[in-house]
């Protein structure tokens, strides 16, 4: 099954490139996702039947990386159905390179999940920035080149630290003369002998490195870039997609600290790099005139979130890792409907951008609940995870960090409905751009079924997830 | 020790890199560092054993004449201006390149080793990773930052040839595919900034900030 789900992605990019249709190209989109959606479904289903398969020495199955692919496998079927009809909004612009890329990355993050050697991992997270880089320049002007040259050389230098760390974690073994094949179960079992020193310096090197790639703070200057000069769909792959996948490779690590009795150290770092993102983010969303670069803001926000969540452990890892789910769906209705303001607007700017609940009422109306689901209201999966988190870090005596929590949740909270409010209800600027954007079934039905998946998860988490969430945790705890 | 030979020549490399004006001398130093270091677990003596001979002509091969044919193309198109373009002085470099070598002596003694393990080996691996990163931030050309990020790269794989007896050949595969893979996708994106711009001068790509 693992074979099935890295292949077909790549065989599909293949396929994409030999295609001189356009219109069947744009197709093998959601083709792919349906399947790889189905794949992955059933090799779930499978494990939960038969157990986890986690023994092999490169590739297997467990519950961590189960969870983050089936994430990362719903968001791309979300952007994959939305794919068709805005690529037909810009006809101009050769989507080839676009398809190849989209899907390639598909095959990466499923690497990415199954992978169990520290250096597979690695080899896959810098394959998805390489394929991601050319989405970034989708657009081809100077704009979208300056921030895909900074996303390949910051991701680059990010990701070469983090295999630094990778081979100060083998060294560690080395150390301790637990020797090749180095698999991450492996290294959990015999985490006792490892060398401190080598394993502490190789979570720091980790963290900087996959740090880097989900954009924590002050690791993060790249993303405003990234995310305001690509299309939408772009924006929601990177911010529910790569970032879920660096998340991954850093808690891989994160478990063999765990597992040697040095999550302490570890726990630290992660609350202190946590709070650091979401009061940074803070600052820069303040004012904020630009509502796609509030978005990419509000992503290092959770990235933040997700650390500290893991950092506060307990129930507050786990609802951490259901908060990589709720963050990927909201993300991905948030993106898609900035792409369709945008595209609708011609501009991404406040004062242009105003009053677009009249213009395009159905991408304003999810792009209005979007941001209440992403700031932690109710009913909406986020609040969910945010409030686990809070109590979490109460229940496990740290107040203050809590506390502190709550107030930057909150202070985010207004920061992003000033803008917010102004970009949907605002009046309507009297120079208005026509263009012939309008909301289409096609842009929007994406966009709603991701703001519904993520009301679901809000209501009823399925029993099945949640043993997986369960299992997830525990490994992430350092059990394999 | 032939092996200690290598890496005294490794960190004379780094010195000479950051002093360097042309962008040409500059990878052709880069080059020189990655060949030295493909050669090196020869020179510990391990030629005996094939796995290690494989990825010893894998990496010499990546680094000695792939990336440079690479390069070649990126430079062809760009045909005047062939200077490196630093932010910041090269006696400057020279300290910070000086200072981040003891920086790195420094902090490998808190790093315990294996019994044998030559005593440079560590220091030398992070003052290369210092000074890639040094070259990346203080020098203007997109090329010149490439080189950077390839002397960076260098200093990792110093690293890697402590375990090279222990190194699954899968992996050390994939890290210079994807070494390669990257500067390939660097050299597109910098040809794009060139008709752009008509420059390779990063000082260009300052438009987005807040």
């Amino acid at each position: 099954m693992a074979w099935y789900l890295i292949l077909l992605p790549l065989l599909a990019a293949g396929v994409a490139y030999r295609t001189e249709s356009v219109s069947r190209r744009i197709q093998l989109l959601p083709l792919t996702a349906v399947l790889h959606l189905a794949g992955l479904v059933v090799a779930l289903v499978l494990a939960s039947l038969r157990g986890w398969d986690a023994r092999g020495v490169w590739l297997g199955l467990d519950a961590l990386g189960g969870w983050v692919l089936l994430v990362v496998s719903v968001l791309f079927a979300l952007c994959a159905f939305y794919a068709p009809a805005y690529l037909a909004l810009r006809p101009e612009r050769d989507n080839r390179i676009f398809i190849v890329c989209f899907l390639c990355f598909l095959g990466m993050a499923s690497l990415v999940a199954h992978a169990r050697h520290p250096g597979l991992v690695w080899v896959a997270m810098e394959t998805t920035t390489l394929t991601s880089a050319p989405l970034l320049y989708f657009n081809h002007n100077k704009h979208s080149l300056e921030a895909a040259w900074k996303y390949l050389i910051i991701g680059s230098v990010g990701i070469a630290l983090a295999l630094l760390g990778t081979f100060f974690l083998a060294y560690a073994a080395h150390m301790g003369d637990v020797n090749e094949p180095l698999q991450y179960s492996r290294l959990m079992l015999e985490a006792e002998k490892l060398s401190r020193p080598w394993l502490r310096a190789g979570f720091v090197l980790t963290l900087i490195g996959y740090g880097t790639k989900m954009g924590l703070a002050p690791l993060h200057t790249w993303k405003p870039d990234a995310y305001g000069e690509t299309p939408g769909i772009v924006g929601a792959l990177l911010a529910g997609g790569v970032t879920s996948c660096a998340f991954l490779a850093l808690l891989r690590v994160y478990a063999v600290v765990a597992a040697a009795g040095e999550a302490a150290f570890a726990q630290e770092l992660l609350i202190g790099f946590g709070l650091l993102s979401m009061a940074w983010a803070l600052v820069l969303m303040i004012r904020q005139q630009d509502f796609k670069r509030l978005l990419a803001y509000s992503s290092v926000e959770h990235m933040g979130i997700l650390v500290f969540g893991i950092g506060i452990g307990g129930v507050a890892a786990r609802y951490a890792l259901f908060h990589l789910a709720a963050n990927a769906l909201v993300k991905s209705a948030l993106f898609m409907s900035a792409g369709n303001i945008h595209r609708c607007y011609a501009s991404r700017q406040l004062p242009q951008v105003t009053g677009a609940i009249r213009r395009t009422p159905v991408s304003a109306w999810v792009f209005l609940l979007g941001f209440l689901a992403v700031t932690g209201m109710p009913p909406f999966a986020p609040f969910i995870s945010e409030f686990y988190i809070a109590s979490g870090s109460f229940a496990q005596s740290h107040p203050w960090l809590g506390a502190l929590y709550l107030c930057l949740l909150g202070g985010i909270f207004l920061a992003m409905s000033d803008t917010v409010l102004k970009v949907v209800f605002g009046t309507p600027s009297p120079r208005r751009v026509r263009t012939p954007y309008a909301d289409t079934p096609a842009t929007t039905v994406p966009l709603v079924a991701a703001l519904g998946l993520a009301l679901i998860l809000g209501l009823w988490l399925p029993g099945p997830l949640d043993t997986m969430l369960h299992s997830a945790s525990t490994w992430v705890e350092g059990q394999p | 020790m032939l092996a200690d030979v290598f890496i005294a020549l490794i960190m004379l490399t780094n010195f000479t890199l950051v002093v360097t004006n042309r962008i040409q001398k500059a990878i052709q130093l880069a080059v020189l560092q990655g060949v030295i270091l493909g050669l090196l677990p020869l020179a510990m003596g391990l030629w005996r054993i094939p796995h290690i001979v494989l990825m010893c002509a894998a990496a010499i091969a990546v680094k000695g004449w792939l990336i440079p044919s690479l390069f070649r193309r990126a430079m062809r198109q760009v045909k005047i201006d062939r200077e490196v373009g630093p932010y910041i002085s090269f006696s400057a470099s020279l300290l910070l390149c000086a200072v981040g070598t003891g920086f790195a002596i420094a902090l490998a003694k808190y790093l315990p080793l294996k019994l044998g393990t030559p005593r440079l080996w560590v220091p030398a691996s992070l003052a290369t990773l210092l000074t890639g990163f040094l070259l990346l931030v203080s020098r203007r050309k997109a090329i010149t930052q490439v080189v950077g990020y390839l002397v960076l790269e260098n200093g990792i794989y110093l690293f890697a040839l402590l375990l090279v007896e222990e190194m699954a050949l899968l992996v050390e595969a994939g890290i210079l595919l994807d070494l390669f893979v990257g500067i390939f996708v660097m050299g597109i994106v910098i040809n794009h900034i060139r008709t752009a711009f008509d420059s390779i001068d990063t000082r260009q790509l300052a438009a987005l900030k807040e």
